[in-house]
């Protein structure tokens, strides 16, 4: 392959994965209101087209159409900039997560995975400690006290999670040597996944994920009772949907993380046992890590419009003094099952 | 021209003008967006430099987690009064162009005179591999395990000095 | 390299007191009453851990692939490290009851300071050096700013913390320059290539920095704006600590670095340096601290010129200089903290009783501490059979031996100004009458500091033979 083919794979390979963040992400939200419906015994928007499936167009066409207001108060240039960090650090994220195997298409052997990096893991961490300044930028330059609030609350939680998350991670690293996602899946073949050898690590991890992506019950940042709309009161039209876009591509990529860390990525067990052809076993390989992201993106929604929010000592508490020791004791775990097992 | 020395020209572009744009702004926060930025360049130089873990942890550690907590601070404090600083100081201006001067003149010698490429050159397969995460690693566990486990005990009592001055029953 | 565990034995003080310092974390924070219990915890901890640093004096060794080294040397600064903590526990209980900042973590703090020290002091990498003095220099900051409520102790801490961080500044831009032009960390690697490295201009102006750096640290003179202040408004006990203790520590890192010039016969390139520093130092120190009404403020000044006189042992940069020096932080170390001890004892609330008219007729109120008082005093002027004396006396020796008789002779000129105005505390408490009243609280650990401390002075004072034998027995490896 000569240095043009690689570029061309590449840009289809963003092209791809950019649609199908893009279309996951409107059917996410679609989803959200049909399921917290159905959790409610509401009925959720079921007027756009059948059953409402054409509900995301019609909700981007109304943001598009709004009036772009920024406050006289606000630092206009940051206040432009705070959803593009969001988007740009949520969308980027996804470079390193892989979908499938390597398969042959066209003659080329090609991995389904935007990049390779062999220290993705470190990567994806980098780029969601960086997914804060969005919201921080965005609390900031309102000048809205709210707003403060919102962009003050989430960078204290982000880095406090942060940690629990890291040490949490640091778990799967010892049980892969690796730093590279595709490792990290292949590690777990069969059913040595991760969420089964490590569950607390699991857990610590999950948690983190829910509040780096500032999901219920750990949405503080835009905390509606309290802060009006937290970090984004004083966003509207399509910057408002910048950061409406960051966040459930974030839940994807957290979705995408959990998978790949600790449900065994895209291998479904046994599989090549089966003796299935490559092409069958590489799409349903695909398909495993899908519908195993889907059953986290629902546990997402789920858990939104099942528990309460946290308060604010109550969210530091529970990060500092209970999932922070317990991913430490993770990591011991782990060591210890090495040791034990030669694994 | 090469590819790499395109990118090595944008990224230190990119982290002169930032770093220009983090001393001169008078808005903290738009000067701690700056040095973001710089962080960004750095990471980025350091990867041509083929050191990957350095330049990962340049961004967690410090995009990530310092300048957040900076940006914590300066965003709870009233920061009105800065810019006076050095209008009414002219001797910190003086003392700081000194030092600048000093810096450059060691930097411009460094480079011109001692050509630290001559003999780095030779050693660029060692110097490849010195990056990489497993080196780094595995020198962290074996040569350097005395300093790494000291640094233990200096977080420890750096957090344990935190939280004594930041401790709130004080009778 | 890999490490062989069996090198983790020799190190056996720096587990004892790390252990220590962890066990301590975890009373911290499970225990209610831990400040009352862990003094005593501390107390014992650095005496154990000093004696065990004592039996290894002969067995010199070179640990962790060139990191650390055990015995020698190290081991008779591991020994006043940990015995000048143990006085300076003694002395904290009360003291900090008096201001309601009785924490157990003061304790911890402590123990993690001397463990920084223990390591600066047992260095053979730059790195370690490094990691030593910022795990005791941050340890400082935070000790000396343990009165939140005073503002004087908050100045202090601030003060200190962005000097000192200044001067780590200058000593890692400094390491970074002695690392790209020698490609190494190692200090025995720079020694042995010193004569080499020193053609290197970067070289020299590394190592220039480097020096500068730690001259800051022992607060030598043009170095020394921090002093009077940090010394004046932190606890006693804690200035008490890093006057002495800490000073010794950023010497034995000075002593390391510069073995080069001390063992070889390679031309001393810092000579001018430090005896230019040195004499600055000793005349700035005495002159200004006559004019001193405060205490605290006199033994600040006193602390730079006594630092001008360690630093003419290392102009002299000889075998004898060297151990002059380990020999006179030893003797200071236990001086100045007998006077800090009894600054502790006798100060009162919201930093009353420190000025030099309190001490007037204290012979009065408290014999014994007058007594004390009066022996350190005459201990720090190097009046003989004290242990001060017999530090002065090595280092000026030293200095002739090294044809640098003018340095010493302005040693002895500096020493005679010093006479003043330590005997001038002694004539307040003796012959002035009291000109106020004020009650010394009852402080049997303070006391107990005291008189350990004024034991020390004396038996190094009649006994100099014991300790320098022992020093110069280990100063050559």
């Amino acid at each position: 392959m000569n240095i043009w083919e690689i570029i061309i794979i590449t840009v289809i390979k963003i092209g791809a994965i950019l649609t199908i963040m893009l279309l996951t992400v409107s059917y996410l939200v679609y989803f959200e209101r049909r399921i917290s419906a159905w959790i409610q015994s509401r009925l959720g928007p079921n007027r756009v087209g059948w059953e409402g499936i054409l509900q995301p167009f019609a909700d981007v066409f109304k943001l598009l159409l709004k009036e772009d207001i920024s406050p006289v108060a606000a630092n206009k240039f940051i206040h432009g900039l705070a959803p593009f960090i969001a988007v740009f650090v949520a969308f980027s994220t996804y470079a390193v997560i892989p979908i499938g195997p390597d398969v042959t298409i066209f003659g080329y052997s090609i991995q389904l995975v935007v990049a390779d990096v062999n220290i993705g893991v470190l990567y994806v961490l980098a780029l969601t400690s960086l997914g804060v300044y969005g919201l921080t930028f965005a609390g900031w330059s309102s000048g809205s006290k709210y707003s403060l609030l919102g962009g003050i609350r989430s960078s204290a939680q982000m880095i406090s999670y942060e940690v629990s998350m890291g040490f949490s991670v640091g778990g799967v690293l010892l049980m892969a040597g690796s730093l590279s996602p595709i490792a990290i899946v292949e590690a777990q073949y069969g059913w040595m996944w991760n969420a089964i050898v490590q569950p607390i690590g699991f857990i610590t991890f999950t948690v983190a994920a829910f509040a780096e992506t500032n999901r219920l019950p750990f949405d503080l940042p835009e905390a509606e009772p309290e802060l009006v709309g937290g970090y984004h009161t004083e966003y509207s039209s399509m910057k408002f949907a910048g950061f409406f876009l960051a966040e459930y591509a974030n839940m994807i990529i957290a979705a995408g993380m959990i998978v790949t860390l600790y449900l065994g990525g895209w291998q479904v067990p046994y599989i090549d046992k089966l003796g299935l052809g490559e092409i069958v076993t590489a799409l349903m390989q695909v398909g495993s890590f899908f519908v195993k992201m889907g059953a986290i993106l629902f546990f997402f929604i789920w858990v939104r419009w099942s528990i309460p929010r946290f308060r604010y000592d109550q969210l530091m508490n529970l990060g500092w003094k209970v999932m922070f020791p317990l991913s430490l004791i993770n990591i011991v775990w782990v060591a210890a099952l090495i040791m034990i097992f030669n694994l | 021209m090469n590819l790499e020395l395109i990118i090595f020209i944008v990224l230190a572009l990119t982290g002169a003008i930032s770093a220009v744009g983090m001393i001169t702004r008078p808005n903290p926060v738009i000067s701690a967006l700056f040095l973001i930025f710089n962080f960004f360049a750095l990471a980025g130089l350091y990867l041509l430099l083929n050191a990957q873990f350095i330049s990962i942890v340049q961004i967690i550690v410090y995009a990530g987690a310092i300048m957040v907590l900076f940006l914590f601070v300066i965003m709870l404090l009233r920061t009105g009064e800065e810019p006076k600083l050095f209008s009414e100081k002219k001797h910190i201006k003086y003392f700081a162009i000194v030092i600048a001067v000093l810096v450059f003149v060691q930097l411009g010698y460094l480079i011109f005179y001692e050509a630290p490429s001559e003999y780095i050159s030779q050693r660029v397969q060692q110097s490849m591999e010195a990056g990489t995460i497993e080196n780094i690693g595995q020198q962290l566990y074996t040569t350097y395990m005395i300093p790494f486990e000291a640094a233990g005990f200096l977080l420890l009592a750096a957090t344990i000095g935190a939280l004594v001055l930041a401790k709130k029953n004080f009778e | 390299m890999p490490i062989n565990s069996s090198e983790y034995l020799q190190i056996l003080p720096f587990l004892i007191l790390g252990l220590g310092i962890v066990i301590s974390t975890l009373f911290e924070m499970y225990y209610k009453n831990s400040e009352n219990f862990l003094p005593w915890f501390s107390a014992i901890l650095f005496l154990v851990t000093g004696a065990i640093a004592l039996t290894g004096l002969h067995d010199q060794t070179v640990l962790f692939g060139g990191m650390l080294a055990a015995g020698g040397k190290s081991a008779i600064f591991h020994f006043i490290f940990n015995l000048g903590a143990a006085i300076v526990v003694m002395s904290s209980v009360n003291y900090l009851n008096k201001y309601g900042a009785n924490f157990g973590e003061y304790y911890i703090l402590l123990q993690s300071s001397v463990l920084g020290m223990m390591m600066m002091s047992a260095a053979r990498d730059i790195f370690m050096i490094f990691m030593g003095l910022e795990l005791m220099s941050i340890c400082f900051y935070v000790l000396a700013g343990i009165n939140r409520k005073k503002a004087s102790a908050n100045e202090a801490s601030m003060k200190y913390f962005l000097l000192g961080a200044f001067a780590t500044g200058f000593i890692v831009y400094g390491i970074a320059l002695i690392y790209g032009s020698a490609q190494t960390t190692s200090i025995d690697a720079i020694v042995n290539n010193f004569s080499a490295l020193t053609d290197n201009v970067i070289f020299i102006v590394g190592f220039a920095i480097l020096l500068i750096g730690f001259s800051f640290k022992i607060a030598a003179f043009p170095f020394h704006m921090w002093v009077p202040d940090v010394y004046q408004g932190s606890a006693t006990t804690v200035t008490g600590l890093m006057s002495t203790t800490g000073k010794a520590a950023a010497f034995s890192v000075l002593i390391a670095i510069m073995t080069a010039i001390f063992s070889e016969n390679i031309p001393n390139t810092f000579v001018d340096y430090f005896a230019a520093l040195a004499t600055l130092s000793m005349l700035f120190g005495s002159i200004v601290a006559i004019a001193q009404d405060n205490l605290k403020r006199m033994l600040a000044y006193s602390s730079i010129s006594h630092a001008g006189y360690m630093l003419i042992g290392l102009s002299a940069g000889n075998e004898s200089s060297v151990a002059g020096i380990i020999f006179y932080l030893a003797a200071y170390a236990f001086m100045n903290l007998g006077a800090f001890a009894v600054i502790s004892v006798i100060e009162g609330e919201n930093d009353s009783n420190t000025e030099l008219n309190a001490y007037a007729g204290l012979n009065s109120k408290s014999p014994v501490m007058a007594f004390f008082m009066a022996l350190f005093m005459f201990a720090l002027a190097g009046i003989p059979p004290m242990a001060g004396f017999f530090g002065k006396y090595y280092v000026f020796i030293a200095a002739i031996e090294a044809d640098l008789t003018w340095l010493a002779v302005v040693g002895v000129f500096s020493s005679a100004i010093s006479v003043y105005f330590y005997l001038r505390v002694v004539v307040y408490m003796y012959f002035k009458e009291s000109e106020y009243d004020f009650i010394i609280q009852k402080n049997n650990s303070g006391m107990f500091a005291v008189m350990v401390s004024g034991l020390l002075v004396l038996v190094f004072g009649i006994l100099p033979d014991t300790l320098l034998t022992q020093i110069l027995s280990v100063i050559n490896y």
